[in-house]
């Protein structure tokens, strides 16, 4: 009996540990570290809810406990009959009427939330960003409506300003999710565009998921999404706008491997403010935080993935062993000197978080 | 195994026996066997998940081979495993708990099963002819129409297969409810697990049609080139979800309910009391019934539906909360005041209280729309319906397995046993699920394949993949009492608790094939123990000892089945071959040509003479 | 009951059909049976209204459809309702032979029935070229009205077989749930039926 209670009582203990350290999750990734002011909302509206269930769960616990200590069947008992009673009429109404209660507690802020979440607004005013969002297999691509520039794996956005996205997918369902930010909405195939709105509070590069199974690679769907403080945002869409696709590489190797590219790669990828194509828009791949959303930006990776794409992300589109790998070393000379603009490159990435844990 | 008589005509003849049984109880010895083996293959798969996931950017399987397994891991829980279980204590217990000799429908019993076995077969065969289905469980389209291979397809008619099986199981138990009941057990009367079988059944007959639509659909579009799921051709990927959960927001009440039925029951019997609030848990037991229907699009607030339709499903989810909650104070105040008897099953059953909250509350959370744009599709939600899933059907599924066991097969499944598989799989189960929440919301979505190094990931997945394996070591603990009982332990006794309600227990462990002699009086609430208390030593009998009738058994079910199954494999291959038809028109015609038989062929049943009963009763097999 | 009261009955009831326990759970469960059929058709009639618009801009609902051939088919198959409604008349009163005219009666239109829908669909797809596959829209149609076009099919075969099947000993407890639970189907066949008349064909032509 004792050694049944203690062992319950150290699980809690344990859950409740467990909590305290979660509480902290990665800076930029956690949705419990809010840093933008869908994120903060919803962190909100998850704390009233959680206050309301461990309330109701202490009041079932105390009950429960008190239960099976008070009432478990003792020695020499074993004959008793107990009363057989059939209800309690106040008891069941008040069992009835305060969960109803504190389930209104929760359902105005719900709904509250839920209708904020969803406003446009603002959406058609002058000067308001709006940025289509395209889900692909497993890529994300980014074209910032009206201002001729495309970009992919890599969104950027101003900080504290509401920058709305309108969002579709090119082949199954994929999901948009930047935890730290904001929700996520799925982008669905065909014209069924769904709408959302991010703002970030602070400057700082944001990691990004795919949250809806597309296929073997689901799980490497990673984006990022940069807020920048809305100088250097200006300054990025100048950059962004003034791009060269023809603009020739410094080094020897990277001139080869412009003209590698331009011959083998050109006809899915894009370089400047051309829209998605089959592949993912290269401009400023150079600075980027990551190579095919998930890799590390070395020359060694990029190698890797040119000539087995399907090694590394399983499904995707890519073909494989399209160069060689010599000639893959020159292509990759060339992209990793694409550095069309200096923007968010001093900003820390998820994987070097400012206060390292 | 069962049956001593079995044993004496030989294996072959026990064989055919099973294979052309009506029996009720043997039905439910088939689901419980099938049932439980699906359960072993899909906790494999749940093992190599975890495994999968024991550390960052792990490559213990491939990608594909992940998502076939997080698929099937899903559709065989969920439709291979947990329904099948289900439907056996269904079996095993109604009958017996409203007086009756048997189902409505015995042929339709039969067969019920039959399509459930094949339709599982089938899913699982893919896993040898080139892939397993890989687009979850949810299936949704269009990752699933796109899907290379056959994997899909055969998520497709298995699972058509096998929903035919439910469907038909569904109404032959509300009929048998409706039908079937002894005199006096009118429906305020019904043990609370019947109530939950009678809810569920309605369920299954108005959620199942969805799924089956959805189905045919996708069928279409895999293999008949239609453009339902297809927006090249102007079709709508949502269909699909809206279809889906439509079926696949009553199933999880479909599950859950009979389970609830079973705590009640088993908590009303180790209490020594009766069930607290018996009219308010009846109608809290219909009102989520009811509720389950208008909920389903809370699976789908991400989807963009527009912040009207997400607060109306918000708010309507919320409330099945309240009838939830009844039900758990309900069970809190049967047992206070009572007498508590630790048996295995009451372990279950107790640790089922707070593990279940969790799971509910949970649900609450999720409810709330907005908060699922940070919730949805992530561990979270895989906490979550693991704390209802597990937390509740599969620890009502261990608590009424050796409730009933003894009833099942006429001997106890062994106490010290059953306790050392709870401890384990208790602790387990919530070191598995109850990090995954937090997981969750630090930024793992569901469905990951790797999850990649220095995210603050690491700590949680490896305490999760730990608890995975005290979850199994509970479970094959409970494979071997299985074995060691049915080895060790002695007959039960009728009343094998001792404190026995309703009147399943008013007759011999295991209850001879036509369960009672003469059908019981009812003159109460919990039926056994009226009696119990007025003295008497069982039932009132309400008929004259007489011949009885009972329904013939017949091979008619499996054949139909396997037609249906061999038309299944017909279709999936015709996409590449059309000489593949032959095996569509064999297997229609199979089927077909059978229910021909089964139509023209009169089937009237036949009696047991009034002297092998009296013969039986001096045995001492029949009461 | 024995056998011989139920097979041989010396006088029938009144309802021969709920005459017997096996009766009325037939009786019972054709009804829920029913319920989920009604489901089943909700989901197609959904998914129709649905896609009826993804017509890609060509055979749209007005091109196609001609509502002189559907009114004979509605007709058709209402007056099948009417006279399987004399046959279970009949079969009350015991005469089995009127029933059996009566059902053959229904059978027979509903073969009509059968035959203009594979001519309507026919039709479609030689002179306009509309199919399965052209579009949602051909997808969602076709499969509705297929479907309804299958349960037809299926009712006429298990008529059929039962009138074939108890031609020579006529009624009795045994085959009367048979008789009127096959009935309800073929009504229920026909209630769908009106469904399909007004939301495919009176609202794709009208809007």
């Amino acid at each position: 009996m004792r050694g049944w209670m203690g062992k319950f009582r150290s699980l809690l203990l344990f859950s409740a540990l467990t909590l305290f350290l979660a509480g902290c999750g990665q800076e930029n990734l956690s949705a419990l570290k809010p840093e933008g002011y869908g994120a903060e909302l919803l962190l909100d509206l998850m704390l009233i809810s959680i206050a309301i269930m461990v309330f109701v769960f202490v009041i079932v616990m105390a009950i429960y406990f008190f239960v099976l200590v008070r009432y478990r069947e003792k020695k020499g008992q074993e004959d008793f009959v107990p009363k057989q009673t059939e209800g309690n009429h106040t008891l069941e109404v008040i069992w009835t009427v305060i969960p109803i209660i504190l389930l209104l507690v929760l359902a105005v802020p719900t709904v509250q939330a839920t209708f904020d979440l969803a406003d446009q607004s603002s959406q058609d005013e002058e000067g308001v960003l709006t940025v289509e969002v395209t889900g692909n297999q497993y890529w994300w691509h980014f074209n910032y409506e009206g201002q001729e520039i495309a970009t992919s794996q890599e969104l950027y956005i101003p900080v504290g300003e509401r920058v709305y996205l309108d969002m579709k997918a090119s082949d199954v369902i994929h999901s948009f999710w930047v935890p730290a930010i904001a929700g996520k909405m799925d982008t669905n195939p065909g014209e069924n565009i769904n709408t959302m709105y991010l703002e970030a509070y602070e400057e700082g590069v944001y990691w990004g998921h795919c949250a809806e199974l597309c296929g073997p690679s689901h799980s490497l769907m990673d984006f990022r999404v940069v807020a920048v403080s809305p100088d250097k945002f200006e300054q990025w869409k100048e950059d962004m706008q003034n791009v060269d696709p023809e603009a020739e590489p410094e080094t020897a190797s990277a001139k080869e491997g412009q003209e590698l590219f331009n011959n083998n790669c050109m006809s899915c990828h894009a370089i400047g403010g051309a829209s998605a194509g089959v592949g993912p828009n290269l401009t400023n791949f150079g600075n980027r935080n990551k190579i095919a959303g998930i890799l590390e930006p070395s020359k060694e990776n990029l190698v890797d993935w040119i000539v087995h794409p399907d090694e590394i992300k399983p499904g995707n589109k890519m073909p494989a062993n399209i160069v060689n790998k010599e000639e893959a070393s020159k292509i990759a000379d060339y992209l990793m000197g694409l550095k069309h603009t200096d923007v968010g490159t001093e900003l820390d990435s998820v994987n070097k978080p400012k206060n390292d844990q | 195994m069962s049956t001593a008589v079995a044993q004496k005509r030989g294996l072959g003849a026990a064989i055919w026996d099973y294979l052309t049984t009506v029996d009720h109880k043997k039905i439910a010895h088939l689901y419980l066997y099938a049932g439980g083996l699906f359960f072993l293959i899909g906790g494999l798969e749940a093992m190599i998940i975890r495994i999968q996931l024991m550390k960052p950017d792990n490559n213990f399987i491939s990608a594909g081979l992940y998502n076939e397994m997080i698929t099937m891991h899903g559709t065989t829980m969920i439709f291979l495993a947990a329904m099948p279980l289900i439907f056996a204590l269904m079996n095993a217990v109604v009958p017996l708990q409203i007086g009756a000799r048997d189902v409505a429908f015995p042929f339709l019993n039969s067969l019920g099963f039959w399509l459930f076995l094949f339709g599982g077969l089938m899913l699982n065969v893919s896993w040898f002819t080139g892939g397993a289905p890989d687009a979850g469980w949810t299936n949704y389209a269009p990752l699933s129409t796109t899907s290379p291979g056959h994997g899909v397809d055969y998520y497709v008619m298995g699972l058509q297969i096998s929903g035919a099986g439910t469907l038909i199981g569904g109404i032959n138990f509300l009929v048998t409810i409706v039908n079937m009941r002894a005199p006096g057990m009118t429906y305020m009367r019904m043990p609370l697990f019947t109530w939950s079988v009678f809810v569920t059944s309605t369920l299954i007959l108005f959620a199942f049609p969805a799924l089956t639509v959805g189905l045919f659909l996708m069928m279409f579009d895999r293999m008949f080139g239609s453009a339902f799921f297809d927006v090249g051709l102007g079709g709508n990927a949502i269909i699909w979800e809206h279809l889906f959960w439509i079926f696949g927001h009553p199933e999880v009440y479909i599950l859950i309910l009979p389970l609830f039925g079973a705590f009640s029951d088993i908590f009303s019997t180790f209490s020594k009391k009766r069930l607290f609030g018996y009219s308010a848990m009846v109608f809290a037991t219909v009102l989520i019934g009811f509720l389950g229907f208008m909920v389903w699009a809370h699976h789908m607030f991400t989807v963009g539906m527009g912040p009207i339709a997400n607060s109306i499903f918000a708010v309507a989810t919320m409330a099945i909360a309240v009838p939830t909650g009844i039900k758990i104070f309900n069970w809190l105040f049967t047992m206070w005041g009572g007498q508590i008897k630790m048996t295995a099953a009451m372990l279950w059953s107790v640790a089922f209280i707070p593990s279940f909250t969790i799971g509910g509350m949970t649900g609450v959370m999720l409810a709330a729309a907005a908060a699922d744009y940070q919730y949805h599709d992530t561990y979270f939600v895989v906490g979550h319906f693991h704390y209802v899933i597990v937390g509740g059907v599969v620890f009502g599924i261990f608590a009424a397995l050796h409730y009933w066991w003894p009833k099942m097969f006429g001997i106890k499944l062994n106490e010290k046993l059953g306790k050392l598989a709870f401890w384990p799989f208790f602790v387990g189960f919530h070191l598995t699920f109850f990090i995954q929440h937090f997981l969750g919301l630090m930024g793992m979505p569901r469905r990951y394949w790797v999850f990649l190094e220095g995210q603050g990931l690491e700590t949680g997945n490896m305490i999760s993949t730990v608890g995975a394996f005290f979850m199994a070591i509970g479970t094959l603990i409970f494979v071997y009492n299985v074995i060691y009982s049915a080895k060790k332990e002695k007959k039960a006794d009728g009343d094998a608790w001792g404190t026995g309600r309703t009147l399943e227990w008013a007759i011999p462990s295991p209850p001879p094939h036509y369960n009672f002699v003469q059908t019981p009086l009812v003159r109460g609430l919990d039926p056994l123990w009226v009696e119990k208390m007025d003295g008497k030593e069982g039932m009132t009998p309400a008929e004259p000892l007489g011949d009885i009738h009972m329904p013939n058994a017949s091979f008619l079910p499996f054949m139909m089945s396997l037609g249906t199954f061999i038309a299944g494999f017909g279709f999936i291959y015709q996409v590449d071959n059309k000489a593949w038809l032959i095996a569509v028109f064999a297997g229609m015609g199979i089927l077909l040509g059978s229910m021909l038989v089964r139509s023209v062929k009169d089937d009237l049943g036949h009696h047991i003479h009034k002297e092998e009963i009296e013969e039986d009763i001096k045995k001492g097999v029949a009461k | 009951m024995s056998h011989e009261d139920v097979l041989n009955p010396t006088k029938l009831p009144h309802d021969p059909e709920k005459a017997t326990l096996e009766g009325k759970n037939k009786f019972l469960a054709f009804w829920f049976f029913l319920g989920g059929e009604t489901v089943l058709f909700a989901s197609l009639f959904g998914t129709y209204l649905a896609l009826n618009g993804s017509t890609q801009g060509e055979n749209t609902p007005e091109h196609l459809f001609g509502l002189e051939l559907v009114f004979i088919m509605t007709m058709l198959l209402l007056t099948s309702s009417l006279t399987s409604v004399y046959a279970m008349y009949h079969m009350k009163n015991h005469d089995f032979g009127k029933m059996q005219k009566w059902l053959g009666i229904t059978v027979a239109l509903g073969f009509a029935f059968l035959g203009f829908e594979i001519y309507e669909f026919y039709h479609y797809i030689h002179e306009y070229g509309f199919t399965f596959r052209s579009s949602a829209f051909g997808s969602a149609f076709y499969t509705l009205v297929g479907f309804h076009g299958g349960h037809v099919l299926f009712g006429l075969s298990w008529i059929v077989t039962l009138m074939i099947r108890n031609q020579k000993r006529g009624l009795n407890l045994y085959n009367a749930p048979k008789f009127y639970i096959a009935s309800l189907y073929w009504h229920f066949i026909d209630v769908v039926w009106v469904f399909i008349f007004t939301v495919v064909y009176l609202m794709g032509k009208v809007g």
